[in-house]
């Protein structure tokens, strides 16, 4: 085949019907006609699946039977099949960028309501394609290599579980986790629906797995601070908040917080949802990984706002005795690694009950969210697993009201998806432990999954009782005797059509699933998108859900939105099966469609420099030229469109490639 | 045994459209939206003491069962109160919604006979037209003649304590400029009637209320 | 010296009487003036609105088009329910092109204009919130210590719209309540509707809105009931007979916060029209006047 750009032109033009998706909008055979006529243009077919194997071979043969030198394909979005085509050109010995695609599907056809007018319009586009496609240039594709190793941020049961697929295929593995052990939310579950196995103890041995793990590098108590780089070749920061104890050392012994000045526990205790107390010096749960403690600087005596005055007696050291673990001099350290790809698995937070008053949460001591209940029922809990209230009472009667913060426009409006279940959770956990008589208030009952709705039929023989209304209000005052004392649920039985009010001596809100409060600084710092909830954006919802738009950025668990343990399980081992392919090929192809100097024309005004949002410009010195790492380009234009002497230009963007284009559109037969 | 209630609706029952009308009234724009959840009857102070709850009735404006909603006693016993609307989590304005209907069960002349509250509304209408101002106990008694006038013999121990307490005017308010305030509301006839033959012009539905 | 328009609306100059009769003196006590628009109409209050809505709109625009021609920045509407409309008025206004098109005509026949964007206040957020509260504790002469007060607001005033505070659980009126040295209790029915206009017209169901407010105040052990509308205030004090005869008795005094505020300032009881109430209130456990 002939590759070399200046030849006599010898256009092979194709529309695609799309099944009827272009078809009954556009009429194909009429375009095909008209474009038949253009100058260059050799061959024209119209055809039902441009994309399927006989649609690809019919332009390979093409090629070699007619000589073809150009290809341009009318059908839908090159995010979808230009990669195919451009396979389809080469696999007939062309450059594969002898090729443009137009999208006549997205742009046209979806779009227009006027048969006469789509097809007009799929006419101008395809032109402009044939006028450009002549002045097309054969490119080079260019490998970069990847590097082999993979930061997992995140160490809930996804980022575990990813971290350990890839470690496990023998890959070295970053896992970086803010709190002091990783674990996330499932480290405070007492069961996990609907199989009510022990979350302890399907949990505890893949945490400590990955605690060991010869390939994984821990790094609790620590956050991301910065990322620099491209998929393949990423410099991340980390930055490690100090712990006030040397992680090597530290046997986990826990004497110190035996020795601690404060005889008793005193300060809130973040991992049982504030419910018990701990000390300055703690390790946040029996099971938690590393088995190492950490010292509070707020509330150490140690410290005062923070800073060190070296005020306490400091009978921890004592106790830490030969050991010498505990250094109230450690700072916080910045540490930088080098990686191939990233997964972000950084969770959710639970919706703040006290954002819908109405619900008394913090007004009613009796009313609790569903990860306190967690806490309550489980026996490595603040009450050891007794279901024990604020107010030191055993609940005889309880009520759980489901989306609390999901469906609800002034909150947020998607389904938690794991509510309902949760819910018969601890309905279920709850009756075990207190006999008490218990209400489910539901919207609608979603339990759609494996053994999920054969776990609502349990409940429902257990005794439970559900009433389909949204609760209007939980308040204390009485309006019979039966209600003196109690926390009364006003409610439409919205199947029995009567409105009713409950006395509950207990009320449980089961809150929904929210992307954390800092989610955009994430989203920032990975270059990646949130869709309007809030929650990271996937490439494509059904082809590519653990992708981000950004290459070698990858996302798997409620990161993403709501899901439940073994999806997030399923997701995570997608996402490390994604990296292992980035990291096990080895290299990456890239688009040759960035941006170069014509080193005679650029006048060294640097003008470009900082438009560069891939900071892919240098600037040299000794020559007094702007030079473009071809690496780092990931030809967005910015600099093409900025520079005052027009030296820059753009592969597959040249400007009589954009110029004849627009001739094209605008000309009339 | 008297059998009482039917539980069947027939396709014929149905309005169709109706739940359109009412949507193209301001205010009433997301009645599509409702999930059923009862969040609104959970809320209402007055669902107590309703035929239907506050979500029944948005069910049946939704599935078009006019003459059901507009003789319920639902909307007569809507105080306005609001809680609903604040609580709907699809930002429903069932209060709007329920102005209207009871705005078209009167124009429909649909309401239980001697049923004071929309003698109220139309007695607070035409006295505040007529004299700009409104003074309670005199729409409170010709309210009271009109319907339930048995009742008023019972109220005539609070129009005594109210007399007694300076509370009760005899004299009937009234603004100076009356034709100012006439004016404006003849106008406003005219545009409403204007804006109908518009919009049924234009192929629209009409906008409820016949403004 | 600070003066608003004011807009008595109908009830004040009636069965409210008391109210206004608190409000003019206490407000001048804090260096505020109210200057009444002249030959104000009807708000548009709502039970007419079930006629028409357009109609309650271009009525209350009247009042809206006579407080601009007046120099003062901002009017002020102390029933709760005349405080709604002509809030929902301008609303409507802004929000939908077809009400203001007709508002704009019918003001044109009628010779007026009204922009629709003079803010509505009501007294207890001026009070509160741009007299202040320190101010208010400067003017106290006879703290009300020991009072327990039940904090009415009613519906209309944070509903549909939270202007000034929030919807659920508003607590202006308990920290003003405060400042007067009143013993504020937790009143959940705060916002609860006190039955409107049914109580007139459907008295059961009108009746036992109020009936379960006095009950759960009576219930917390307070003293008074505070409130800011006429009506509401009309419902909690009119039908204890009625009432009684229906569900017990739950006598309790329902008064206007402006005239606990007048007692604190150590103003005449009787010029406050306190004695327009059906129960009166017991005498003021520290009725010794302060310094
Ligand atoms: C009350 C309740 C009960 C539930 N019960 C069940 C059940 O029984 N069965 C079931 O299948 N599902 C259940 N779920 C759902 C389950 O919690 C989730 O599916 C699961 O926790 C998701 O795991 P994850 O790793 O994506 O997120 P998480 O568990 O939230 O973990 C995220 C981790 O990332 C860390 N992190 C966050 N941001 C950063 C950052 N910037 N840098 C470093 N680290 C960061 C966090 O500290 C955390 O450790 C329940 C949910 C709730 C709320
Ligand atoms: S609260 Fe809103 S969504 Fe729920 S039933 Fe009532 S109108 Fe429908
Ligand atoms: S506005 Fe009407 S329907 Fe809505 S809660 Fe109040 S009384 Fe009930």
């Amino acid at each position: 085949m002939d590759n070399r750009d200046s030849q006599e032109i010898r256009i092979g033009f194709y529309i695609c019907h799309c099944g009827s998706n272009i078809a009954a909008m556009v009429d194909c055979p009429a375009v095909a006609k008209a474009i038949g006529k253009l100058a260059g243009v050799v061959l024209t077919r119209d055809y039902k699946y441009m994309c399927s194997d006989p649609g690809q071979e019919l332009i390979r043969k093409d090629i070699a039977e007619f000589k073809l030198n150009r290809v341009v394909v009318a059908s839908c979005s090159p995010l979808l099949h230009e990669k195919t085509f451009r396979g389809a050109v080469e696999a007939g010995g062309l450059n594969p960028f002898y090729f443009h695609m137009v999208n006549i599907r997205e742009h046209d056809a979806w779009v227009h309501t006027d048969k006469a007018e789509a097809t007009e319009k799929a006419c101008a586009l395809s032109r402009a394609a044939i006028r450009r496609v002549a002045k097309h240039k054969a490119l080079e594709v260019k490998r970069v290599s990847v590097h082999p190793d993979v930061l997992v941020v995140g160490g809930g049961i996804a980022g575990i579980h990813a971290a350990m697929t890839i470690a496990n295929a023998g890959r070295k593995v970053y896992l970086v986790e803010r709190e002091p052990s990783i674990g996330g939310h499932m480290a405070k579950f007492d069961k996990t629906f609907p199989t009510l196995d022990c979350a302890a103890c399907i949990l505890t041995p893949k945490m400590s797995e990955a605690g060991s793990h010869p390939n994984i590098t821990l790094m609790t108590y620590s956050e991301v601070a910065k990322m620099d780089g491209y998929v393949g070749n990423y410099t991340v920061t980390i930055k490690r908040k100090p712990r006030y104890i040397k992680e090597d050392v530290c046997t986990g012994c826990q004497e110190c917080i035996a020795n601690c000045v404060y005889k008793e526990p005193k300060f809130r205790d973040e991992f049982n949802e504030g419910l018990g107390k701990r000390k300055p010096v703690y390790i946040p749960f029996p099971q938690a990984t590393p088995q190492v403690v950490a010292i509070d600087s707020r509330t150490c005596l140690n410290f005062k706002g923070g800073v060190l005055t070296d005020m306490c007696k400091k009978s921890c050291v004592a106790a830490c005795g030969e050991k010498q673990a505990i250094d109230f001099t450690q700072q916080e350290i910045l540490q930088e690694v080098k990686v191939g790809a990233i997964i972000i698995a950084t969770g959710f937070q639970p919706f703040d009950a006290a954002r819908i008053p109405q619900y008394g949460y913090g007004r009613y001591p009796n009313v609790y969210t569903a990860l306190e209940i967690e806490r309550l029922v489980n026996a490595s809990g603040p009450t050891s697993g007794h279901v024990i209230m604020r107010d030191g009472t055993e609940p005889k009667s309880i009520g759980i009201i489901h989306c609390v913060g999901s469906r609800d426009q002034k909150t947020n409006r998607w389904c938690s998806k794991v509510c309902c279940m949760y819910s018969l959770k601890l309905a279920h956990l709850l009756k075990e432990h207190t006999g008490a008589e218990i209400y489910n208030f539901y919207i609608d009952m979603r339990t759609p999954g494996k053994g999920y709705e054969e776990f609502y039929d349990k409940l429902l023989e257990e005794g439970v009782h559900f009433i389909r209304g949204r609760v209007g209000e939980v308040t204390d005052w009485a309006a019979s005797p039966e209600e003196e004392g109690k926390l009364v649920v006003r409610v439409e039985d919205t199947l029995a059509g009567y409105v009713r009010r409950i006395p509950f001596d207990m009320v449980v809100l089961a809150t929904g699933l929210e992307p954390k409060s800092d989610a955009q600084d994430v989203r920032r710092l990975f270059n990646m998108s949130c869709g309007s909830e809030g929650f990271f954006l996937e490439r494509h919802p059904k082809l590519a859900p653990v992708s981000t738009f950004s290459d070698g950025i990858y996302i798997a668990g409620c990161c993403q939105g709501p899901r439940d343990i073994p999806d997030t399980v399923a997701q995570a081992g997608a996402a490390a099966a994604e990296v292992l392919v980035l990291v096990d090929k080895g290299y990456i192809e890239q688009e040759p469609n960035t941006a170069f100097i014509l080193d005679e024309e650029c006048c060294g005004c640097k003008s470009c420099i900082p438009l560069c949002p891939y900071t892919a410009i240098t600037f040299d010195a000794t020559r007094k030229k702007a030079v473009i790492n071809e690496a780092l380009c990931k030809g967005c234009g910015t600099c093409v469109a900025a520079c005052p002497s027009g030296s820059i230009v753009q592969n597959l963007f040249e400007d009589d490639e954009i110029f004849s284009e627009i001739e094209g559109v605008l000309a009339h037969d | 045994m008297k059998l009482k209630k039917r539980i069947i609706q027939y396709e014929a029952e149905r309005v169709v459209g109706f739940a359109d009308e009412i949507r193209n009234v301001p205010g009433c724009e997301e009645l599509r939206s409702c999930i059923q959840c009862g969040t609104c009857s959970g809320v209402c102070p007055l669902s107590t003491y309703m035929d239907y709850s506050p979500r029944q009735i948005i069910g049946m404006v939704q599935s078009g069962f006019k003459d059901k909603a507009l003789r319920s006693h639902t909307i007569w016993l809507c105080a306005s109160c609001y809680s609903c609307a604040v609580e709907c989590p699809r930002k429903i304005r069932i209060t709007d919604i329920m102005y209207e209907l009871k705005q078209r069960a009167i124009q429909e002349r649909i309401y239980p006979r001697r049923f004071p509250i929309p003698i109220l509304a139309q007695e607070f209408n035409k006295m505040a037209q007529t004299h700009g101002r409104v003074t309670e106990n005199v729409l409170a008694a010709i309210m009271f003649l009109k319907s339930t006038w048995w009742t008023a013999f019972g109220m005539w121990r609070l129009g005594l304590g109210l007399m007694r307490r300076g509370r009760f005017p005899l004299h009937l308010e009234s603004i100076k400029r009356k034709d100012e305030l006439n004016r404006m509301l003849k106008t406003l006839d005219k545009v409403t009637i204007d804006m109908l033959h518009d919009e049924r012009g234009k192929g629209e539905p009409a906008r409820g209320g016949g403004r | 010296m600070t003066t608003y328009s004011y807009f008595p609306g109908c009830s004040l100059k009636g069965s409210g009487r008391a109210y206004e009769e608190s409000l003019l003196p206490v407000l001048r006590a804090l260096d505020v003036e109210l200057e009444e628009l002249d030959d104000w109409n009807c708000c548009g209050a709502t039970a007419y609105m079930a006629v028409d809505e357009v109609r309650a709109c271009v009525i209350a625009s009247r009042n809206l088009a006579l407080a601009e021609k007046l120099s003062h920045k901002e009017l002020l509407a102390p029933c709760n329910a005349c405080y709604l409309v002509l809030n929902k008025t301008q609303h409507y206004m802004k929000e939908s092109p077809s009400v203001q098109g007709a508002i704009q005509k019918a003001l044109k026949a009628g010779g007026l204009t009204c922009k629709g964007t003079q803010p509505v206040r009501h007294p207890l957020d001026v009070i509160v919130n741009t007299i202040g509260l320190d101010a208010i504790r400067k003017r106290v002469r006879r703290p009300l210590t020991g009072l327990k007060v039940a904090p009415y607001y009613g519906c209309q005033i944070v509903r549909p719209y939270a202007t000034f505070d929030d919807q659920y659980n508003p607590t202006t009126m308990d920290r003003l309540l405060e400042a007067l040295g009143c013993t504020v209790v937790p009143f959940p029915l705060k916002t609860r509707c006190c039955g409107g206009s049914l109580t007139g017209t459907l008295p059961e169901p009108g009746l036992h809105c109020s009936y379960l407010i006095l009950k759960e105040a009576l219930r917390r052990q307070a003293d008074v009931i505070a409130t800011v509308c006429p009506l509401c205030q009309f419902n909690l004090d009119s039908y204890h007979d009625k009432i009684a005869g229906k569900w017990g008795a739950v006598r309790i005094p329902t008064v206007y916060m402006t005239q606990l505020m007048g007692l604190a300032f150590n103003m005449n009881e009787r010029e406050l029209g306190l004695y327009r109430g059906f129960i009166p209130m017991k005498p003021l456990p520290a009725s010794k006047p302060a310094e």
